[in-house]
């Protein structure tokens, strides 16, 4: 059957440097006080999402274009752009393959 | 950057994680960290008569129901204690009034809510309603992907109509959807289109879940029980369809353990990382453990705590941890990694939930198990006992030729 590929399309985002990545409506972004650390929440499933990747997270805000968040984090740490791109943009699609990142609507 | 920043690892398949575990010498005493997620069965009450359903075959009364402002209280009390997640479920939880108002609730104190319903009795408002009171997911079972035969193992004229419609309006209020169908012998065929319907229908996953034989699917296991060979067609339709979607469907399997050698870590292990509450506001360490009948449940209505109850009652400590094992498991190298396997299940098959798991080839009555499955499967009737609160009603004959 090939009743598969239209509605999905969506979730086929491509993360690339200009994408302009936000968090999908199933997926909160939390700080759990009663274990004092961060969690993404989805359904039926919590994840802990380790501190580059919750900053990482919270830059994906719907407005910043993720070649400006690998910017930001550049300046940070000192590693070279193109590594830490790579490193964004796979968690990024990662993130958005599982359907909790989706393309911010212009 | 280390590649373990780039991933985000789910933590709710690890028991150690927030826990700490003072485990003793063969004691109970152990301390547990709350559970991340907690099931919340609203109500007993179900338009639909599924035979694999795990509720109890005792079922609750709607009078003994948890009234709105004890749920309410209950909700307040889990996030106040650290639960992050709850499941709305039953039963159907649609049939309770005060569902929006609970969703609402739970999100006022802060927690992550999802609905798990057979959304016949959903309408375009009600979903509206639930997502803006803050609902953030929801799953909706289908029983086939032809509507005849999902209807009849339902028992619900043109059910299979209606989740559909229920479906697309919740892609349009922008819910994302999980299908959640439950396999068995007279449906398994039917597994690859039911596939293509949850990509159809816009889905963004879907449980694939053999039928856990506790409750009424326990009273079914005869018009239920697979075959091996079913099996195994399953899980290579399961694999093909893994690879061709990702990233368009996500796909959990939950294996079926007649045929199995090691038994399923059931619930994570006992008491270790899940509870839910029952209607009647029962604190339980499984949905299905009222079916251990031996067991004295407290409920929330008790003088009792949630996190009380969770750390020191009887029933949770009972089967925590390995001190309470017997052999074969108390000398097994496999008792941390199952914890023994499921005590409901030990229970129905052995008569004692203080016993091995039989799914497990280390059980004496592994054996046993394993042809009751075959023979059932070969040779069990097709007609199904309806879940109902008159105790199950066998479906007439002419009806169950159709599968």
């Amino acid at each position: 059957m090939n009743t598969a590929a239209a509605p999905a399309a969506r979730r086929r985002m491509n993360v690339s440097e200009a994408s302009v990545p936000t968090l999908a409506r199933g997926a909160k972004l939390r700080f759990d006080e009663s274990r004092q650390r961060w969690v993404l929440l989805v359904p039926e499933r919590v994840m802990a999402p380790d501190d580059i990747a919750v900053e990482i997270l919270q830059m994906c805000d719907g407005a910043r274009a993720v070649a400006v968040i690998i910017d930001l984090l550049v300046e940070k740490y000192a590693a070279p752009r193109e590594e830490i791109a790579a490193d964004v943009i796979a968690m990024l699609q990662d993130l958005a393959e599982s359907g909790f990142l989706v393309e911010a609507k212009s | 950057m280390s590649p373990s920043i780039t991933h985000s690892s789910p933590v709710l398949a690890d028991p150690r994680d927030g826990v700490a575990i003072l485990e003793g010498n063969r004691t109970v005493a152990e301390q547990y960290g709350i559970p991340l997620a907690v099931l919340l069965e609203m109500t007993h009450r179900c338009p639909l008569q599924c035979g694999y359903c795990s509720n109890p075959v005792e079922m609750e009364r709607a009078s003994n129901e948890l009234t709105t402002d004890e749920w309410k209280k209950v909700l307040t009390e889990l996030a106040e204690i650290g639960v992050l997640q709850v499941h709305f479920s039953g039963g159907e939880p649609t049939v309770r009034k005060d569902l929006v108002e609970l969703v609402q609730h739970a999100s006022d104190v802060g927690l992550y809510s999802n609905l798990i319903t057979s959304a016949v009795l959903l309408s375009k408002e009600k979903l509206e309603a639930l997502a803006d009171a803050g609902l953030s997911h929801i799953q909706i079972s289908f029983q086939a992907s032809d509507p005849v035969l999902a209807n009849r193992i339902g028992g619900f004229r043109n059910g299979h109509a209606r989740k559909l419609e229920a479906a697309g309006w919740a892609r349009e209020v922008g819910l994302p959807l999980t299908v959640n169908a439950v396999m068995h012998r007279q449906n398994m065929h039917q597994l690859p289109e039911i596939i293509d319907m949850a990509v159809a229908m816009d889905a963004d996953r879907i449980e694939v879940a053999n039928v856990q034989y506790y409750g009424w699917a326990l009273k079914n296991r005869a018009s239920l029980m697979p075959s091996i060979e079913q099996i195994d067609e399953m899980t290579k339709v399961v694999e093909e369809a893994e690879a061709r979607l990702k990233g368009i469907l996500a796909i959990d399997f939950v294996i079926p353990d007649y045929y199995a050698t090691r038994p399923k870590k059931c619930m994570g292990g006992w008491g270790r990382q899940f509870f839910n509450i029952t209607p009647a506001g029962k604190i339980l360490p499984c949905h299905a453990a009222e079916t251990i009948t031996d067991l004295n449940f407290e409920s929330v209505r008790s003088n009792h705590s949630i996190a009380w109850i969770w750390q020191n009652s009887d029933a949770f400590n009972k089967y925590r941890g390995t001190g309470w094992m017997p052999e074969p498991c108390r000398s097994c190298a496999f008792k941390e990694q199952d914890y023994g396997g499921c005590r409901c299940q030990a229970f129905a098959l052995t008569g004692s939930a203080g016993n091995t798991d039989p799914a497990c080839s280390f059980s004496p009555l592994h054996d046993k198990i394993f042809k009751i499955a075959e023979t059932e499967a070969a040779e069990g009737t097709n007609r199904y006992i309806y879940r109902n609160f008159a105790g199950g009603t066998l479906e007439p004959e002419e009806n169950a030729h159709d599968a």
